[in-house]
């Protein structure tokens, strides 16, 4: 028998084993769709929609291929009179009597999903931070009106106003625009920024910016200074929030984009294959769309766990 | 270095008056504290002299030049606050010389000059130490230091030894006393803590709600109080009051309490009114059984060489501090008297301090005190 442990932080052994074991299950069950996506990406065609599903099967690059590349079916001496094949690629997608005709459209999706998801994160922080400072700050006629106006943007699904933006976009030409995405997603994504950044300025004591400016510093100068390294967890959190909407938004960009602007989300599920949806090219389309959200968290992630804590614990 | 005037300043919020009409000067190179309770209107005043904030009415010269609209940052004044406020993400070097990285200097003379006021506070070895893990008396010494660094024309402090614990205060107040000799800035010094104001200033101003109620030395101040706010702000344990009777007539030398007639410094003023309040330090009661006023003795603290003795007396209880070969027990019936040079006499409806010979010429009244 262990000593029972009557301090408040510190876990008993026992009780370390058992939080670990749940979170590990959690996080083990919460990777599951990811590791499968994973997997599909790199099935063969057939494998991907075998039943019972494959664990164990034989890698193949044919679904980046196919995401990458769009292919026409030929005939065996079509294929034979274009001599042997000048890439692993070619000689990939040859074996299913097919020759590729061009890169695909994934490209430049997947660059729209960038500047439009990093854009509108920018964009949203930057105004946020300007805004949480001046509420935090200044005395702003009507503010709580103002701050509850601005959440109350949230109050009900963005979704609820798409024909109206529709129209709206459609008469001010920024429909499949990227501009137009970026303001959209900005919009959206503003009053949950203000809110946040407001609380990471509330908790900055103002005597800093007082000693800046008894010091000389101007008020802007005093706020580069001494208030925005001093909310770099607060900003690091609320843009990874940020990103995180914009990057993974589905509804507003499969109805606003089409030809230009599309992003990534709407058009990873309708890679089709030959017969139906190309899964393999589905999965890895999911699994390269997931990774700079993943590497910015990653990235993020000390600022991240420091920004969720903030103001819990006041040392 | 610089002398600050002050001139019918006021300040309120709202419906608050933080500061009603005050007007004083801070002589150049003089260590000045400002002490009151809190809300009283002294940190609004020391933040109306640094800029932080601006004045309602009235004027604030900074060496004869009118600052009263100027900007913090064109006055030239340092300013040390209570939480220290030292910047979390910059080293302890980083915020000492955080001040001087605006004025353009060369890199070689504010490398310089932050070793030397580091030099000066002994915080050498923490200059590329950050702000985190410093103790608070090192915190302490750093914002010190960043407030020296530039040669201000005055240094302001707000509470600055507040969030230190007691022992590290007494060390602390001398530390600044010493720091102030050496480099003899006018300095404002704002504290709710009497003793640390008795123990450091060169003059004290007493503030309570909005107003300014005496100005004066430590020694005039703690003997010759201008209301009975003051009286009882300074000095631990606080001044004895107990209810007199009878009108008070110039030239007067008595006064009843309860019947006992006490000797007191010579009217210079009367009260027409048949109640006023006598004060006494507990210092200035001894116990003699030929006391004009009689009491019970309630307890008794010993405090090494004195010890302090509460009696309850029928005009209500006393303290008093005496040698500790004075020898009485708990329940023992005591005389009482009054050092009658030291006695004290407040106009209870306006809180003043009756006029007296006690107020007459410097430091004679109480010589013998």
């Amino acid at each position: 028998m262990s000593k029972p442990s009557l301090s408040v932080t510190t876990a008993s052994p026992r009780a370390k084993w058992i939080a670990g074991i749940l979170v590990v299950s959690y996080a083990m069950v919460a990777m599951i769709p990811l590791v499968w996506i994973f997997m599909t990406g790199f099935k063969s065609p057939p494998d991907s929609i075998s039943y019972p599903p494959k664990v164990v099967f034989e890698p193949s690059l044919e679904g980046y291929v196919n995401l990458f590349t769009t292919r026409s079916r030929q005939t065996d001496e079509y294929i034979e009179s274009l001599g042997p094949p000048e890439t692993w690629y070619d000689e990939l997608v040859r074996k299913r009597n097919m020759v590729i005709t061009g890169p695909s459209r994934f490209a430049d999706r997947y660059w729209n999903s960038v500047v439009i998801g990093f854009g509108s994160t920018f964009l949203a922080v930057f105004l946020g931070t300007l805004a949480a400072y001046g509420f935090s700050r200044f005395k702003v006629p009507l503010k709580d009106d103002l701050l509850f106006f601005i959440l109350s943007t949230r109050m009900m699904p963005p979704i609820a106003v798409a024909i109206p933006i529709f129209l709206m976009y459609r008469e001010l030409g920024l429909s499949d625009t990227a501009a137009g995405m970026i303001l959209l997603y900005t919009t959206v994504n503003l009053s949950l920024a203000v809110w946040l950044l407001k609380g990471f300025v509330d908790e900055i004591p103002r005597e800093y910016e007082e000693a800046a400016v008894v010091d000389g510093y101007t008020r802007l100068q005093a706020f580069v200074k001494v208030v925005l390294p001093q909310m770099r967890a607060g900003i690091a959190a609320t843009a990874i929030f940020c990103l995180i909407f914009s990057w993974n938004e589905y509804a507003f960009a499969l109805l606003l984009t089409s030809g230009n602007a599309q992003t990534a989300p709407p058009f990873i599920p309708i890679i089709i294959g030959e017969g139906g949806l190309d899964w393999p090219a589905v999965a890895a389309g999911a699994t390269l769309f997931l990774l700079p959200v993943v590497i910015f968290t990653v990235m993020l992630r000390n600022q991240l766990l420091r920004g969720i804590t903030f103001g819990a614990v006041r040392k | 270095m610089a002398e600050i005037r002050i001139e019918n300043l006021k300040k309120n919020f709202g419906d608050f008056i933080a500061v009603r009409d005050s007007s004083f000067t801070i002589e150049d190179g003089e260590f000045f504290v400002m002490l009151g309770p809190s809300g009283c209107g002294k940190t609004t005043t020391l933040r109306m002299i640094a800029g932080l904030e601006t004045p309602s009415d009235g004027r604030i010269l900074l060496d004869g030049e009118d600052v009263t609209y100027k900007r913090g940052a064109e006055r030239d004044i340092a300013f040390v606050f209570q939480l220290f406020a030292l910047y979390p993400h910059m080293t302890v070097r980083g915020n000492i010389s955080f001040p001087l990285r605006l004025q353009g200097l060369p890199r070689r003379e504010v490398r310089e000059r932050t070793e030397e006021v580091a030099r000066l506070l002994k915080i050498e070895p923490l200059l590329d130490r950050g702000v985190g893990g410093l103790a608070a008396g090192d915190r302490q010494r750093v914002a010190l230091g960043r407030a020296i660094v530039r040669r201000a024309k005055a240094f302001l402090m707000d509470e600055p030894l507040g969030a230190l614990d007691a022992e590290f205060r007494d060390l602390m107040c001398e530390e600044l006393r010493l720091l102030h000799k050496r480099i003899s800035a006018t300095s404002v010094y704002v504290t709710h803590d009497q003793i640390e104001a008795m123990s450091m200033a060169d003059r004290i101003c007493v503030m309570n709600k909005g107003d300014v109620l005496q100005i004066g030395a430590p020694m005039e101040v703690y003997n010759r109080p201008a209301t009975k706010f003051v009286a009882s702000f300074i000095g631990s344990p606080s001044m004895n009051f107990l209810p007199a009777q009878g009108n008070v007539s110039p030239g007067d030398t008595e006064i009843q309490v309860n019947g006992a007639r006490l000797a007191m410094p010579e009217a210079r003023e009367g009260l027409a009114r048949t109640e006023s309040v006598l004060g006494a330090r507990p210092e200035h009661i001894t116990i003699s059984q030929d006391g004009a006023l009689r009491g019970r003795v309630f307890a008794v603290e010993y405090m090494g060489a004195r010890q302090l003795i509460t009696i309850d007396t029928d005009a209500g209880r006393l303290r008093v501090r005496a040698p500790n070969t004075v020898r009485v027990g708990d329940g023992e019936l005591v005389g009482l008297s009054f050092d009658p040079a030291r006695v004290l006499v407040f106009d209870p409806a306006s809180d003043r301090t009756l006029n007296s010979a006690l107020f007459d010429a410097d430091g004679e009244a109480h010589a013998h005190g």
